[in-house]
C-alpha cells in the first residue's frame, strides 16, 4: 500500500468543556475517496478547520505527503495542495462567476504583487477559469454576480474554485446539502470524474452518495472514529448501526 | 471593474473642464475659486489614498492624518533646515526642492506607514480603528511638542518648495502642477486598482476567510495596501504644506482623519473618483457654509447624513444614477 496522501494521528480539539475532536486518527490514500460520515454536531467541519488550519488543534499531527504540515499557516498549506469547499458557501459575493474562479487561478500562479496589468483583461487566466467552469456545468452562468446564484449554483461554484487551485487533495465539506435530487445525480457523477486527478475526503449527509462515491468511510461520533471501513463493513458494523445508521433514519 | 474609466469622454470632459478652470474663474470674476480647486485636488488624492484601504481593502484607518501631516512635517522641517542653513540631526541638509520634498515625503510616510501597518493589522475590526487612531494621536503630541519645530504653533514655510523652471509663488502655476501631479497619480491609483494586486485587495474586502482558503497570506498584501495608501497621503501632505506655506499639528489631529473618511464617504466608497468628487463637493461645502454660519460643521454634518442614507454610495452613485446607469 503507498504512503497516505493525507495522515491525521490523535488529533484532539476542545471547545471549553466539548471535546469537538477526539483522538482522531484517519487517512487518505492517494486517489482515494474517504468518506466521514456521522450526525450533526459530530465535529466534522470542525475537523476539516483543523486540517486547513483555521483552528488549531489541542493535541494530535497532521501530515500531506508525509510532511508534517500541523504548524503551518493555512495559505501554506493550500500551497502544498490541500483545498476545501465550505458547508456553507463563502465565496466573493461581489464578483462574477468567473471572477471568482479566475482570482483562485490567480494566486495558485504565484505572488500578486503585480500592480500594472488589468487582470479582468488577462485572456489567459479568463479561459482558464471557463476551463473549470465548464468542468462543473457553470459555465452559461460565467458573467452572473455571485450573490445572484441559486443555493445549488453557489455549491457547484465552490467545487469549481477549490479545483482550480489544483488541490491533490480536496476536503468536500457537504457538497451535496440542500442540492435538489438531479443536481446531486450531477455532483456525485462530477465526483466520480474527478477521482483520478484529485484525492478527497468527503464529508456528506447523503448516504446514497457516500455508498457511490466512497472507497471508504470513517463515522465520527461525538468528536471520535467509531469505525472505519468499506462501504459494506460500514453498513454491517452493530456499533455503527446503533450509533448512527438506525432504521431508516435519515442519516444527517 | 470601475466603470467610470469606460466613460472616456466624461474623464476627456472633466479633464478640459479642470485646465480651463482658471480662466474660467477669473473671467466669472471670482479667482478664489483657483484656491479652492487646488485644495480639492490635494484633498482628493488624501481622501482617494484613504480610499485605497479603506474603500477597496475593507481596512478602516482612522489614522491617516499621521501620514498627511508627515507629508507636510518633511517640507516644514526641510525648509527650516534650509533657511538656517544647518543640518537635520546633523545629518541631513535642509532643502527648498520640491523634485527633493516631495521624495523625501514618499519615503517618510510610506516607511511610517509600514511601521504602523505592520503593527496595527495584527489585529482587525474595532481595534484596527483604534490603533490607527492611537499611533495618529501619538504622531499628533509627538509635534505638539517639539519646540524646535514650532510646538503647537506649527512651521511657517516663507516660500513654497522651487520646482526648476517654473514660478511656484503663482497660484495659477501651482494649480497646474498640482493637476499634473493629481493626474499621474489617479492614473497610477486606477492601475493598481485594476491589477492583480487590486483584485486580491478587494477579495479581501469581500471575505478574508475565502481568501485564505484560496491559499493567500492575506497579511502581506495589506500591509503593501497600506504603505502605498500612506505614501499616497503623504504625498497630500507634501503638496498642502506647499500650497498653505505652513505645516503645524492640526494636519495631524484626528479630525483631519475624519475629514478625510468624510469626503470618502461624500463621493463614494471604493470608487476610484468617487474621494475626489468628495474632496471638491467637501471644499465647496465648507466654503459656502463657513461664509454662512459658524456652525457650519452642522450643516455639513446634515448634508453628509442625506448622502448616507440617500444616495446609496455616495455623490458618484447618485451621478451614475442620475445619468441611467448602475453604479
Ligand atoms: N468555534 C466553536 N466554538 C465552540 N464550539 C464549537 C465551535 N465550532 C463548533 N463547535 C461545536 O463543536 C461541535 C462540532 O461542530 P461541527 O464540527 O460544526 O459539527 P458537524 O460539522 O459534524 O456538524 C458542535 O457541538 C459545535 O457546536
Ligand atoms: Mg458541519
Amino acid at each position: 500500500m503507498s504512503r497516505p496522501i493525507l495522515s491525521v494521528k490523535g488529533l484532539v480539539k476542545r471547545f471549553g468543556g466539548l471535546v469537538a475532536t477526539d483522538n482522531v486518527t484517519l487517512d487518505v490514500r492517494p486517489g482515494e475517496i474517504h468518506a466521514l460520515i456521522g450526525p450533526n454536531g459530530a465535529g466534522k467541519t470542525t475537523l476539516i478547520s483543523q486540517l486547513v488550519g483555521e483552528l488549531r488543534p489541542d493535541a494530535g499531527t497532521i501530515e500531506l505527503e508525509g510532511r508534517g504540515i500541523g504548524g503551518l499557516s493555512t495559505a501554506r498549506r493550500i500551497r502544498l495542495g490541500l483545498a476545501r469547499t465550505f458547508q456553507i458557501t463563502c465565496l466573493l459575493p461581489e464578483y462574477s462567476v468567473l471572477d471568482n474562479v479566475a482570482i483562485a487561478i490567480q494566486i495558485r500562479q504565484g505572488h500578486s504583487f503585480r500592480f500594472w496589468g488589468n487582470v479582468r483583461h488577462d485572456k489567459a487566466l479568463r479561459e482558464a477559469a471557463i476551463g473549470f467552469l465548464d468542468t462543473i456545468g457553470l459555465a452559461p452562468r460565467a458573467d452572473e454576480q455571485v450573490a445572484n446564484l441559486s443555493h445549488g449554483e453557489q455549491k457547484q461554484l465552490e467545487l469549481a474554485v477549490a479545483l482550480a487551485t489544483e488541490p491533490r487533495l480536496l476536503l468536500l465539506d457537504e457538497p451535496m446539502a440542500g442540492l435538489g435530487h438531479t443536481e446531486s445525480r450531477q455532483m456525485v457523477e462530477l465526483l466520480k470524474g474527478l477521482k483520478s486527478q484529485v484525492s478527497m475526503l468527503l464529508v456528506e449527509h447523503d448516504m446514497d452518495a457516500v455508498f457511490a462515491l466512497a472507497d471508504r468511510i470513517s463515522v465520527l461520533v461525538y468528536g471520535r472514529v467509531i469505525a472505519t471501513g468499506t462501504a459494506g463493513e460500514i453498513r454491517d458494523n452493530p456499533e455503527v448501526r446503533a450509533a448512527y445508521l438506525g432504521e431508516g433514519d435519515e442519516a444527517c | 471593474m470601475d466603470k467610470s474609466i469606460n466613460k472616456p469622454f466624461l474623464l476627456a470632459g472633466v479633464l478640459i473642464v479642470l485646465v480651463a478652470l482658471p480662466f474660467l474663474a477669473n473671467a466669472a470674476g471670482y479667482p478664489a475659486l483657483t484656491s479652492l480647486a487646488t485644495r480639492a485636488l490635494i484633498y482628493g488624492i488624501a481622501a482617494a489614498s484613504l480610499n485605497l484601504v479603506l474603500g477597496y481593502g475593507g481596512m478602516v484607518s482612522f489614522g491617516h492624518a499621521a501620514f498627511f501631516g508627515l507629508g507636510g512635517y518633511v517640507v516644514g522641517i526641510l525648509y527650516q533646515h534650509y533657511t538656517q542653513d544647518d543640518m537635520l540631526l546633523g545629518l541631513i541638509p535642509g532643502t527648498n526642492q520640491l523634485l527633493v520634498t516631495l521624495p523625501a515625503t514618499l519615503l517618510v510616510s510610506g516607511l511610517a506607514a509600514a511601521l504602523i501597518g505592520a503593527l496595527s493589522l495584527r489585529t482587525g475590526g474595532v481595534q484596527f480603528i483604534m490603533i490607527t487612531l492611537a499611533f495618529a494621536q501619538m504622531l499628533f503630541f509627538l509635534f505638539v511638542s517639539l519646540k524646535t519645530y514650532g510646538g503647537d504653533d506649527g512651521l511657517i514655510i516663507r516660500r513654497a518648495n522651487e520646482l526648476p523652471g517654473l514660478n511656484m509663488r503663482d497660484k495659477q502655476t501651482i494649480y497646474y502642477v498640482y493637476l499634473a501631479i493629481a493626474a499621474i497619480f489617479f492614473f497610477l491609483l486606477w492601475r493598481i486598482v485594476n491589477s492583480r494586486f487590486g483584485n486580491v485587495l478587494v477579495g479581501l474586502r469581500q471575505n478574508e476567510r475565502r481568501m485564505a482558503a484560496l491559499g493567500l497570506p492575506a497579511y502581506r498584501y495589506k500591509l503593501a495596501a497600506f504603505v502605498i495608501s500612506g505614501m499616497g497621503a503623504g504625498l497630500a501632505g507634501c503638496l498642502m504644506a506647499n500650497f498653505l506655506r505652513f505645516a503645524s499639528p492640526d494636519m495631524v489631529h484626528w479630525t483631519k482623519s475624519g475629514e478625510l473618511m468624510v469626503m470618502v464617504v461624500l463621493g463614494g466608497v471604493g470608487t476610484l473618483f468617487g474621494p475626489l468628487i468628495g474632496a471638491a463637493a467637501y471644499t465647496i461645502l465648507e466654503a459656502v457654509l463657513a461664509s454662512w454660519t459658524e456652525y457650519w460643521q452642522l450643516g455639513l454634518g446634515f448634508i453628509l447624513l442625506f448622502v448616507v442614507l440617500y444616495t446609496h454610495g455616495g455623490i458618484q452613485a447618485l451621478f451614475a444614477r442620475i445619468g441611467g446607469r448602475r453604479p
